[in-house]
């Protein structure tokens, strides 16, 4: 027997697994960039039998109920990373760098400004414009980050209930989508008075997430097939079906062949919720709403205490009478319900229009946010935030200081690294495992000691 | 080799598992460490194998000292260990498991497996192990992939063999083999550390007897000290294991089982026509080796099995075909074998465990909405009732003891009216302490005049507890015997015989020694 057999003792199996999750979770963080879709082998090695069911719930529990401080430290090491790749991809850095032997304190300052400067800007951007000359102004960029942030709220949310109840939903995106066709069409295709269009609009986008998630809800329950590929590959059909929609006349502007659709009728749309001048709509409020409901439903109801069962332990979930199918099927429908409102807000208030980018990349990053959230309905609520914040304040970030809006998405992956790797952020800031003198025990005992050894 | 340890002290922070800890292992002795779980048992193993340093106090071999930086220093040492969850890889063969870490290489590191397949065939054959170097060690049963651990230490020349709770996981046939080796290895001047907290066990097989509770050893014993003075000595307080029942008064019959059988997609039915039946107040206790179809009973009966055929009624209600959510509710209580996986969801409070198949009935829910205070009255209640050991209601239940998970899983399906409960190996992975008190609440459910279903593979707890006995083999019903049967009977059934044919085969072999 070698050492590292023994070492391997009392937490069972926990490396690998976590190390599984990991390379999910880097999946994860790929498609939080929008551009490649995670790939499904990692997926597909976990699906199966009831027991590696039971060691994957485990290890997601382990990740989401990892303390909030990780969660925050995790923002800053992406935060204080970032930073550094701006200063190094930064001219002026570049060019003190190579007389930096004779005068280092030339680079060291330009670097420093160089990363200051841009998250500065970012800051700006993404809160309180300093430098403006009105008050309407100087709150645009706050009342911008809350704009981005509904839909990244709203989906998150949908993540999170999902995450709760033991399932990976990674089709977000198609939810969002598909429930922003839905919201689309009924917004102007169909003319109904004040209140009740807007009503029915609503109703339509999360009537539309529900199916699209219930889909795969149905299979989970009914076949087992695994909710990480058909989310995965609904997402692909809705994003397909939307294009394809978008080039037929049912949803194109009269005499354009553009695939863009309609503008939504005045009473379809979400007030400004301060008035023209401000991109912020009555969707954020909707969020606000979503999350205390959000909250009620996994703390203070029944529902959500069998979701919550199902979740974390099926076998004893079945074993108390709850069913764990019907469970899959509920929780598929709320997230895909939440995801709709989140296409709801983008057609029906921020952008107006149905058009094929309509849910940008807010469906992968709503994974990223429901992670980061811990799941939780308030912690999802601050993350949403956090990347609007991120995304609001990019753009400025750009224009002042010319560092790419890539940083943003750099970070943003970043901090998903970090929260996959919870030692990782516990050993660098010394903060002890939660509740495991077991795991300090043996790791002081392997601390380098006189080489005497036996004898 | 004679093994001795001076004053062992281990802190983990502000809490001292080992405290001032001597222990003397002399060569040839079966040394039994005997404690409840948590006693810090694990911890002292785990210093004396490398694996923790103490915090203070030193380690002699052979009245030298010496310092353990990890496990290959231990081993280096003479001292080997077999843990309770087995350090294996499944899909290798026995010969690759024994080899691994400790691999001879051929030339241009060509793995030179005869050696060591000779060398386990030297080990197997003189111990009388029955390995074959050349099985995959995920086909092997569990007793004998234990044996392959065994081999693992004494293949690298361990005079001190440490085996932590070995007979957990055992069935008795394979623990009464795994004493018989201890014994041979014994004999051979070889030492063994055996931790357990069966007392049975203990008696029969070690040397001398070493009492830990709360880190500290209490004291030593013979062999030949009664089960109940060692228990009281492990516990710290006297403890009762004759538990003393009165004779049960059954009623009528109103739970019956009919043809029951439950078909597997590959191979043999995993259950084939069982009947019986149970008379209010009494306790027919369900004996049988693991895995021979009690698990499928209960199951079968809870709703949670497919391709059920046959009858299971209850006070002349159908159950078979039944939500499970309809069977708890018609009055059917049930504690799974595996509280873990089946039993609790760990990261739940105890209160919300508490409550787990019934949050949305009155008075823990209005309409979809729970009521957090009711839920915590409740436990409240319920913690003070059976004497639950937590810190608060708000606990999470994953982290408390076994035995004070299994008091939450007990409370939780006594705590309303039952027609009918079932208890599947209610004791199991419980310490001392707790078993008394879980034996006497099942017994007074069933005093109350409940049918009481128990299912237990530890022969002790079936003779314990049973009014009647049935004994389950490969998915059959080999018989329902009196409570009063005698052990070699029993072991009979559970090896496949009928009532009949044990028991005749029993009386002759009494009329033969006559």
């Amino acid at each position: 027997m070698s050492p590292e057999d023994s070492t391997m003792q009392d937490p069972p199996g926990e490396r690998s697994i976590a190390a599984a999750e990991a390379t999910r979770l880097e999946a994860a963080a790929e498609t939080a960039d929008g551009t490649v879709a995670p790939p499904a082998v990692p997926a597909a090695h976990q699906s199966g039998d009831l027991g590696d069911d039971r060691s994957r719930q485990s290890a997601l529990r382990q990740m989401l109920s990892s303390n909030a401080m990780v969660s925050v430290l995790s923002v800053l090491l992406a935060l204080i990373v970032g930073g550094i790749l701006i200063a190094a991809t930064d001219e002026e850095v570049g060019e003190t760098a190579s007389y930096f032997f004779s005068r280092p304190g030339d680079m060291l300052s330009a670097a420093w400004s160089a990363a200051a400067g841009a998250y500065a800007a970012l800051f700006q951007g993404a809160f309180f414009n300093f430098g403006a000359d009105s008050v309407q102004r100087f709150f645009y960029p706050l009342t911008q980050t809350l704009t981005v942030a509904t839909p990244l709220i709203l989906a998150g949310l949908g993540v999170a209930v999902a995450f709760r109840t033991g399932l990976f939903n990674i089709g977000a995106q198609g939810q969002i989508i598909i429930g922003a066709a839905m919201a689309a069409w009924v917004g102007f295709a169909v003319h109904l008075p004040v209140g009740l269009h807007l009503l029915l609009v609503i109703i339509a986008g999360m009537l539309g997430g529900a199916i699209w998630a219930g889909i795969a809800g149905i299979l989970k329950a009914r076949t087992g097939a695994h909710e990480v590929i058909v989310t995965i590959m609904l997402n692909y059909v809705a994003i397909n079906l939307v294009l394809f929609l978008l080039s037929t006349p049912a949803f194109q502007r009269p005499g354009s062949s553009n695939p863009i659709s309609p503008q939504l009728d005045a009473n379809a749309m979400f007030p400004p919720l301060l008035g023209s001048g401000f991109r912020l709509h009555w969707g954020f409020v909707l969020a606000v709403l979503a999350t205390v409901f959000i909250w009620w439903l996994m703390n203070r109801s029944t529902i959500g205490f069998e979701l919550k069962a199902v979740g974390a332990n099926p076998s004893a979930a079945r074993n108390a009478g709850i069913s764990t199918t019907k469970g899959y099927v509920v929780v598929m429908l709320i997230a895909g319900a939440l995801s709709g409102l989140a296409g709801v807000a983008q057609v029906a208030g921020t952008e107006k229009v149905l058009t094929s980018g309509v849910a940008a990349s807010f469906g992968f990053d709503a994974i990223t946010v429901a992670l980061l959230g811990r799941s939780s309905p308030w912690g999802t609520f601050a993350a949403g935030l956090l990347f609007g914040a991120f995304r609001a304040g990019g753009v400025t970030m750009q224009t002042n200081t010319g560092t790419s809006i890539d940083i943003v998405l750099v970070v943003q992956s970043l901090i998903v690294l970090f929260i996959a790797a919870p030692p990782l952020v516990r050993s660098l800031f010394r903060i002890p495992p939660p509740g495991a003198f077991k795991t300090t025990g043996k790791r002081s005992s392997k601390n380098p000691k006189t080489a005497g050894g036996a004898a | 080799m004679k093994l001795e340890l001076k004053g062992i002290t281990k802190r983990f922070g502000a809490l001292v598992a080992n405290d001032h800890i001597d222990l003397v292992v002399e060569p040839g002795q079966v040394h039994s460490l005997l404690g409840e779980n948590g006693a810090g048992k694990s911890t002292l193993m785990n210093v004396l194998y490398g694996l923790y340093e103490p915090t203070e106090g030193e380690i002699l071999v052979d009245d030298r000292p010496v310092t353990f930086n990890g496990p290959s220093d231990a081993m280096a040492a003479g001292i080997g260990m077999v843990h309770q969850h087995f350090m294996l890889v499944p899909v290798f063969t026995v010969a690759e498991n024994v080899a691994l870490g400790n691999e001879t290489t051929k030339l241009a590191g060509m793995l030179n497996l005869e050696q060591t397949k000779r060398r386990i065939r030297e080990i197997s054959d003189q111990y009388g192990f029955d390995v074959d170097p050349d099985a995959v060690v995920e086909d092997l049963p569990v007793g004998v992939q234990q044996r392959v651990e065994i081999i693992k230490a004494l293949i690298r020349d361990a005079e001190v063999l440490i085996l932590d709770e070995p007979t957990a996981v055992l069935t008795p046939r394979e623990t009464d083999e795994l004493l018989g080796i201890m014994r041979q290895l014994t004999e051979d001047g070889k030492s063994v550390v055996f931790i357990s907290h069966k007392l049975r066990e203990v008696k029969a097989v070690s040397d001398v007897i070493t009492v830990i509770r709360r880190g500290k050893v209490v004291g030593s014993a013979d062999p030949s000290a009664s089960t109940t003075e060692l228990a009281s000595l492990m516990v710290g307080r006297s403890v009762s294991l004759n538990l003393n029942k009165a004779p049960a008064t059954p009623g009528e019959e109103t739970f019956v089982v009919e043809n029951l059988t439950i078909a597997s997609a590959t191979g043999p039915a995993l259950l084939d026509g069982v009947s019986f039946g149970i008379r209010r107040g009494e306790i027919l206790a369900v004996a049988g080796v693991q895995g021979n179809g009690q698990t499928e009973l209960t199951e079968a009966i809870m709703g949670l099995q497919d391709h059920v055929t046959g009858s299971i009624r209850l006070d002349g209600e159908e159950l078979v075909g039944r939500r499970t959510r309809d069977i708890i509710n018609s009055g059917v209580g049930f504690v799974p074998e595996d509280r873990n996986v089946d039993g609790l969801v760990g990261t739940f409070s105890v209160a919300e465990n508490l409550v787990l198949n019934r949050y949305d009935q009155a008075p823990f829910a209005r309409g979809v909405s729970l009521r957090p205070a009711v839920i915590e009255a409740n436990a409240a209640e319920k913690i003070t009732e059976f004497d639950i050991r937590t810190q608060s209601a708000a606990t999470a239940a994953g982290t408390l003891s076994g035995g004070n998970q299994q008091k939450v899983v007990m409370a939780r399906e006594l705590s309303r009216p039952l027609q009918l409960f079932i208890a599947s190996q209610p004791t199991r992975g419980v310490d001392v302490g707790s078993i008394e008190f879980l034996h006497r609440r099942i017994i007074s459910e069933r005093d109350v005049g409940t049918p009481v279903m128990i299912v237990s593979t530890e022969l002790d707890e079936v003779l314990e507890l049973a009014d009647r006995i049935a004994v389950l083999y490969g998915g059959r019903l080999m018989g329902i015997v009196p409570a009063d049967t005698s052990r070699d009977v029993l072991g009979q059934m559970m090896a496949g015989m009928s009532a009949d044919e044990a028991t005749a085969q029993h009386t002759d072999s009494k009329g033969g020694a006559k």
